[in-house]
């Protein structure tokens, strides 16, 4: 079905170059484009794009964030595969996305609270492109992804940075509100940083965990001592040292390319973490926020499905829709428990609906787990 | 993906399982579902039968398997609930669990790569946990609730409804029930039963597995040492109470009581569930502790038998015919009038039988240190209503076991006909 690999590694040279001579001319050309910047008016309730429709190479969107509440500004490919985001526009703010965009249809996603599905607007690049190779198809994968971690990994290092200050205030209060917002980042990367031996632990580690050479620190620290005692008066060093090991671990997390099979078995492991910690409850056992941590966890998960879609969709269709039938059932089953612009706590979710939940979380681990035989299947 | 679909499955222990067929070939020869002489096998060898309780029971015949067969010695039963709205998905799925309960029933792996022949990215196609075990006589037997058919608010879920059999009504509350909810009913259930219960477990998790995002387990319970015989050969296994069950079983060579009692007929209500049975299973937990300070003499007049040899109080042998009408010099009934065989018997309930196919459970101990232990019972007739509705009302009311007793879950199946050809699956005629 597939050609040996030796051919297909030279096919992916010849289909690179074939894209970027699609793209229409250099990259500045394309950003310097006739018209400028495309400007993004985001407030809490629109997100106006100033186009719909683009000529296929690299773009600069602007994002204008003129609401009350944070924001992110994403462009999708079919099933929500990422093509370039940025994360964390808090009120008042401007960024800008440079993006790589060939001919296709695509959307525009503002989330204000960082949370659901966006709001969205259609976009279609117009020009030609060659259909991938399976190959470049996997290689396109582990370069999409790359651009995931690398959002999320500063997203990660400036919330973090915020909590950390407000512990080191002494505001409880604000810590507390801080804490599910930092840890979103940290959950949604998870298996990536899951790779860098003692940091994870450091950062991440429970208090059953500990043992004499990695002591209880971390958020799971701090979460204890603000929801048990609220006494944070000397949690600065520990503070401290969650900042200094999350700027570690950021830095070494955008500069992992992780393969394709290692894309597809983090995708599972993220829905292994929902279905062993969260579900249960035991990751954030002092704080109850395990909903957040859930939700990330599903949005890393999607992520990473959606960075090998174009080379599922080549090879097992079937499985594509069904993964993507898993993921909205997921969203429907978790959207009960929205809370504002968070979740309700674990501890006030009923049995049944925590079954109903477990339920969805295995109808899409299932399928899931089957997309690391597809990919490596010759 | 994987160019080896083609059919590669190989027996998880070939010489036994071949054996198993050689036998499994002669039954099905001979008689209905071949069960019959697996059970005339079972007769003259049955501690020695380590190769036919290895051996595999036919899948398909007429009838399920797992009714009549020879009763094994080990049950896991669980409840699904259905929880896609899709009725092709639904049906995709009873396909895919019939292919894998015939490959399973016959000592093979779940899925056609098999537990270790796949490639090392994916998840195997079989659990595992079943490799080099023989096929351990297990048999799976599927039912349908009455929910499959309506969902609470009377809605019709797969184009169905109209085709639920009036037997499935819903089983009334008993006096006395403390009936768990969580624990109970289910949209679709599997009977798994085998002689080994790694062999039972392992069906009832491949079958789970498959069934992700079409069904999600609702319950399920183990069992181990058979309540009751289903054959004349079988000798009668003793409960948790410590006393014979099911000397007065219905039993597979009754031709006649099986036509009256097991098997649905033509003409009873729809004619999908014709050659079916339907399937009550009701957990009773025992209050061991209790039961284990009364006196033998009170146990005996309870259950209406003696301890040790198992017949009817006032007769000598298990199997003499019961007295409902004998007296003592003083003028009392010999078996009391609260006990439990007399309130059980035909002669009291119309002349209905069941046939009865329980299990013992001990599911630890309870938070109070007391033994968490009972029976399942499972039972199966031709028509709930006129059998086991009555004959349960009439034990709900008056039995002096109920002290000692609490039913803590109920379920009521319509288990189809057998699946008689290769593309025909579980339910097929239910779907048509």
């Amino acid at each position: 079905m597939r050609t040996p690999r030796l051919v297909t590694l030279v096919a992916v040279g010849a289909v690179s170059g074939a894209l970027a001579a699609c793209s229409g001319g250099s990259d500045d050309t394309a950003a310097a484009g006739p018209d400028g910047p495309i400007t993004v008016k985001a407030t809490d309730t629109a997100c106006e794009v100033s186009k719909s429709t683009l000529n296929a190479g690299t773009h600069v969107f602007a994002v204008t964030n003129s609401g009350a509440k944070v924001t992110e500004f994403y462009v999708y490919a079919t099933g929500d595969r990422v093509m370039g985001e940025v994360e964390n526009i808090t009120p008042g703010l401007s960024r800008e996305l440079r993006v790589e965009l060939p001919a296709g249809t695509y959307q525009t996603a503002c989330k204000p609270g960082m949370i659901g599905t966006g709001i969205r607007a259609a976009l279609t690049v117009s020009g030609s492109s060659a259909p991938l190779t399976e190959d470049a198809a996997l290689q396109q994968a582990s370069e999409s992804y790359t651009r995931y971690i690398t959002s999320q990994s500063e997203a990660l290092e400036q919330k973090t940075a915020d909590f950390v200050a407000a512990v080191k205030a002494g505001d409880v209060q604000k810590s507390k509100d801080l804490f599910p917002v930092a840890r979103t980042y940290y959950e949604r990367i998870e298996p990536v940083a899951e790779i860098f031996g003692d940091l994870d632990p450091k950062i991440d580690g429970r208090e059953d965990g500990a043992t004499k050479e990695l002591p209880f620190t971390g958020f799971h620290k701090l979460e204890k001592d603000l929801w048990t005692t609220g006494d944070i008066s000397k949690d600065g060093p520990i503070a401290d040292q969650l900042l200094t090991d999350v700027k570690a671990i950021a830095a070494k997390a955008k500069a992992e390319k992780l393969s394709p099979l290692q894309l597809a078995n983090g995708a599972k492991e993220l829905l292994d973490e929902v279905a062993n910690g969260k579900i249960t409850g035991e990751e954030d056992r002092y704080s109850h926020t395990d909903l957040w941590d859930f939700a990330a966890n599903v949005d890393g998960s999607q992520a990473a499905v959606a960075a090998l879609r174009p080379a599922l969709e080549q090879r097992d269709p079937a499985l594509v829709k069904q993964i993507d039938e898993g993921f909205t059932n997921v969203d429907a089953e978790l959207a009960k428990y929205r809370d504002g612009d968070g979740w309700k706590l674990w501890n006030t979710l009923t049995e049944a609906q925590l079954k109903g939940l477990s339920d969805a979380i295995n109808t899409l681990a299932e399928p899931i787990s089957k997309i690391a035989g597809v990919i490596a299947a010759k | 993906m994987v160019e080896n679909m083609s059919d590669s499955t190989v027996s998880r222990r070939r010489a036994i399982a071949l054996a198993g067929v050689g036998v499994a070939g002669v039954a099905g020869a001979a008689a209905l579902g071949g069960a019959l002489v697996r059970g005339a096998v079972d007769e003259h060898d049955e501690q020695a039968s380590g190769a036919t309780a290895a051996g595999a029971v036919p899948f398909t015949g007429a009838n399920q398997a797992g009714i009549i067969t020879p009763a094994q010695d080990r049950l896991h039963f669980v409840a699904f609930d259905v929880v896609t709205k899709d009725r092709a998905r639904l049906i995709q799925m009873l396909k895919d669990w019939t292919a894998a309960a015939q490959r399973m029933t016959n000592g093979q792996d779940a899925g056609p790569v098999g537990a270790t022949a796949g490639i090392l990215e994916a998840p195997p196609d079989d659990t595992g946990e079943a490799i080099g075990l023989p096929a351990s006589g297990l048999t799976l037997t599927v039912g349908f609730g009455p929910t499959l058919f309506r969902d609470a608010s009377g809605r019709d879920r797969f184009g169905i409804a109209d085709k639920k059999p009036a037997a499935l009504a819903d089983l009334p509350q008993f006096p006395g029930d403390t009936i768990d909810a969580n624990i109970s009913n289910g949209d679709i259930c599997v009977q798994a039963c085998a002689n080994d219960p790694q062999v039972a477990v392992h069906a009832i998790r491949n079958l789970a597995r498959i069934g992700i995002g079409v069904v999600a387990v609702r319950w399920s319970q183990l069992g181990f040492g058979r309540t009751s015989s289903t054959t004349q050969a079988q000798a009668t296994p003793r409960n948790l109470f410590g006393f014979k069950d099911g000397t007065a079983n219905l039993k597979a060579e009754e031709t006649q009581a099986i036509h009256d009692y097991l098997w649905v007929q033509d003409g009873d209500g729809p004619a999908w569930m014709t050659g079916g049975s339907y399937m009550v299973t009701r957990k009773i937990r025992m209050l061991i502790e209790s039961w284990d300070r009364t006196s033998l003499g009170e146990q005996e007049d309870i259950i209406g038998r003696v301890k040790g040899t198992g017949a009817a109080v006032g007769q000598a042998n298990e199997f003499d015919e019961i007295d409902l009408t004998a007296k003592t010099a003083d003028g009392e009934p010999v078996i009391k009038v609260d006990a439990h065989v007399r309130l059980a018997h035909p002669t009291v309930n119309g002349g209905v039988k069941l046939l009865r196919r329980g299990y013992n459970f001990v599911d630890g101990s309870d938070g109070l240190g007391r033994l968490n232990a009972g029976l399942f019972f499972i039972a199966y007739q031709r028509d709930p209503r006129k059998q086991f509705v009555p004959i349960q009302l009439n034990l709900a009311r008056h039995d002096a076991m109920n002290e000692y007793v609490r039913h803590v879950s109920t379920g009521l199946f319509a288990c189809p006909p057998g699946v008689t050809s290769a593309g025909d699956y579980w339910g097929s005629a239910l779907f048509a």
